[in-house]
């Protein structure tokens, strides 16, 4: 069975540890959802899974299908088929959204052969068609004066368009109102499938709404500390993240 | 990740040296022997000896320009530059009469199939003397001169003499005074009246002997009405040792003429490429400048539009590349000496690492002058924080009916973003390749289509070299 196994993982930044030991195994065609209080270590998890420099693995190891892809540069790690979509999606001026994605999808390409633009072309609108993107947005820059919804659906563009293994979502939610969570919930539902895993990286159950979960991690202070179903979810919901961190006050005190 | 940071750039492209055989070679160091050599050997008439041996005069009187200009340029020996060399080919005239190394070394700057019938107007500079002049047969029959500098002063004296040296005189400067002394090769263009030369004229040029000094020499005149498009594009091979490249280019547009002058330069890091560019634009003529300046050590070059009739219209867009260990010096003067007189520049340019950039502007209208305009906007990108830029803009517009606009900004690559497009499968090289060519491309949709594609690909070239 395919599977991304982050097992025993640390990471320092700037010295301080803030992944300390958290183990995870998302399964291909699964949707994991990751759920935490605020400084819990949830986007620095989908940080040091992409290889960001700033993050310092200290221990532990993330195996892609069996291979381990902790040595590997971000940009291997990201052919090998894992995709982030960020939080903050950065801008890059001057640069199309087509042309950015276009030079993507060719970097995917094995050495020597070149993308067919028709049928990329076909392939974007499509895409764009699900995710009720205007086709103006092709030749506009990437990100530059989007809004934050814009962004997001961009994120989730690429995604539909680079076709990974294992995608991780890092708080899609944030900053969409109900209409936009709708359509981007839509687009990733759409995605989802035998040959995708996916990790939903969220601080709301709001986002469990439209894109259910098989399984529910609770993160606090670089932990998985609960996993369970979609109804753990809803308990926290309803709880609120202080139920979770009472629980574990106790047997930290045993 | 390396950290050295005078990392050698890959130029697989330019790095290639096909065996030489100098049949006219003045030997090293410069004296009136070398200038009285040089005219010897070309067969040139009595009064370029004496403009040559007077611009030696003020070569040797002038002090170099480092009360301004960067000491790097101490480090030229003049002494140990070969001033004059020459195949000893002739200017060919047709593609089979060229010889196959030469094909050869076209073939390796990439210059595609399709464009090689353009090369039917061409001049390509190797060495020192032009080996290959192809006039397309439609240009020469609507009376268009397109040949070399040597061939233009001594078939065609009565249009050369007339400007040759009055755009940029020999004492403009210490480079253009020593271009004077001892030029070779570089074009010789006239346009005649009304006649709109449809197919740009190209010449590729490289330098392909070690230690060796390249001074083209390029007078184009447009006359009444005429439009023409010159392109310049060089690669160079890599030596061990600095090879100095001190070029003089004077453009003349006649009342309504148009004259475009492209450049796209890629030097090796060893090359010193200081070079004196202007334009004189009459009544209603239009001069633009497109200069695009990648790789060698030092480049100084600010090309300079004197605008002398009215409602005569200048524009510089320029963009300069500075990687590792690189210094590029540019910029952009615009003399305004009529009335309604517009001028437009735009710089960008891009420090790598230790890379530098400067951009040094001059424009200038008197207060006699009305309804005058100029504008400026020079932008800065920095990538990594060794890089350095910096604007020397002299601005001096005088007088109340004329206007002015200048406008600066730096910005910067930050780690972010190229994570952020490494992880979308980029690898670092083509992360930064692609937002340098964001960076420049509202300008580059300027261009001429073969030049920003070559463009392109350079700044490829240039980018992947500069990780480790």
């Amino acid at each position: 069975m395919n599977s991304l196994v982050i097992k025993d993982l640390h990471a320092n930044v700037a010295g301080t540890e803030i992944i300390r030991g958290l183990s995870l195994e998302i399964e291909s065609g699964k949707v994991h959802a990751v759920m935490g209080p605020n400084g819990s270590g949830k986007s620095t998890l989908a940080k040091v899974l992409g290889g960001h420099p700033d993050y310092e693995v200290t221990g532990g190891e993330v195996l892609m299908d069996g291979e381990d892809i902790m040595g590997l540069e971000p940009d291997e790690r990201a052919r090998k088929g894992l995709f982030i979509a960020f939080q903050y999606p950065m801008e890059i001026p001057g640069v199309s959204n087509a042309n950015f994605l276009r030079s993507a999808v060719q970097a995917r390409l094995p050495e020597g052969e070149t993308l067919d633009a028709t049928e990329y072309y076909a392939r974007l609108y499509q895409k764009m068609d699900l995710l009720e993107i205007d086709r103006k947005f092709t030749a506009r820059s990437v990100n530059e004066g989007f809004s934050g919804g814009e962004k997001k659906r961009n994120e989730i563009l690429q995604l539909a368009m680079l076709e990974p293994r294992y995608a991780i979502l890092d708080e899609t939610d944030s900053g969409l109102d109900i209409d936009a969570l709708k359509i981007v919930a839509n687009g990733v539902n759409s995605l989802r499938g035998p040959g995708l895993g996916v990790l939903l990286i969220t601080h709301y159950q709001r986002l469990l709404d439209y894109i259910i979960p098989d399984v529910v991690h609770v993160m606090v202070k670089g932990r998985i500390v609960r996993t369970g179903g979609k109804d753990l979810a809803l308990e926290l919901e309803e709880k609120g993240y202080d139920w979770i961190k009472d629980e574990l006050e106790e047997p930290a005190a045993v | 990740m390396p950290t050295d940071t005078t990392i050698d750039f890959d130029r697989s492209v330019g790095d290639f040296v096909y065996p030489e055989s100098h049949e006219y070679d003045a030997g090293t160091g410069l004296t009136s022997d070398t200038v009285n050599y040089i005219v010897d050997v070309k067969g040139e008439p009595e009064w370029i000896r004496e403009f040559r041996l007077k611009a030696l005069d003020t070569f040797e009187a002038r002090p170099m320009p480092t009360h301004w200009a960067s000491h790097d340029l101490d480090a030229i020996n003049f002494d140990k530059i070969r001033y004059y060399l020459a195949n000893g080919q002739r200017p060919t005239r047709s593609w089979d009469e060229v010889p196959d190394d030469v094909k050869r070394t076209f073939e390796r700057l990439g210059i595609p199939e399709q464009e090689r019938k353009f090369l039917a107007g061409v001049e390509a500079q190797f060495d020192s003397e032009a080996v290959y002049s192809n006039i397309k047969k439609a240009v020469g029959e609507q009376g268009v001169i397109f040949t070399g500098s040597t061939e233009g002063l001594k078939q065609h004296p009565e249009i050369f003499r007339k400007w040759f040296g009055k755009v940029i005189p020999t004492g403009d400067n210490k480079f253009s005074a020593l271009n004077s002394a001892v030029f070779s090769g570089g074009s010789f263009i006239y346009v005649p009246p009304g006649v709109k030369v449809k197919h740009p004229l190209q010449a590729y040029f490289r330098i392909n002997a070690e230690n060796f000094g390249q001074f083209e020499r390029t007078l184009i005149i447009a006359d009444e009405g005429s439009e023409v498009m010159y392109m310049e594009g060089c690669t160079a091979p890599k030596f061990e040792t600095a090879t100095l490249h001190s070029a003089v280019v004077e453009l003349v547009a006649m009342k309504g003429a148009k004259i475009q002058y492209v450049t796209v330069q890629n030097w090796s890091a060893n090359v010193f490429n200081l070079v004196t560019k202007r334009a004189i634009a009459h009544e209603e003529a239009e001069v633009k400048w497109i200069d695009c300046n990648i790789g060698s050590r030092l480049t100084m070059k600010y090309p300079g539009v004197v605008l002398k009739g009215r409602k005569a219209r200048g524009e510089v867009l320029s963009i300069a590349l500075a990687s590792n260990g690189q210094h590029q010096d540019t910029g952009a003067k615009m003399i305004h000496a009529a009335d309604e007189t517009t001028s437009n520049i735009i710089s960008k340019s891009i420090s790598v690492g230790t890379g530098r950039a400067t951009y040094r502007g001059l424009v200038h209208v008197p207060r006699h002058l009305k309804h005058c305009k100029n504008n400026t906007e020079c932008d800065a990108l920095l990538i990594n924080s060794q890089s350095r830029t910096d604007t020397y803009p002299a601005i001096t517009v005088r007088g109340t009916g004329n206007a002015t606009q200048h406008e600066a900004s730096v910005s910067q690559v930050s780690a972010e973003q190229i994570f952020y497009m490494q992880q979308r499968g980029l690898t670092e090289g083509q992360a930064m390749s692609l937002s340098v060519n964001g960076f420049v491309n509202d300008l580059v949709r300027q261009f001429p289509m073969e030049y920003s594609v070559e463009l392109k690909r350079l700044i490829d070239l240039e980018m992947e070299g500069s990780v480790g």
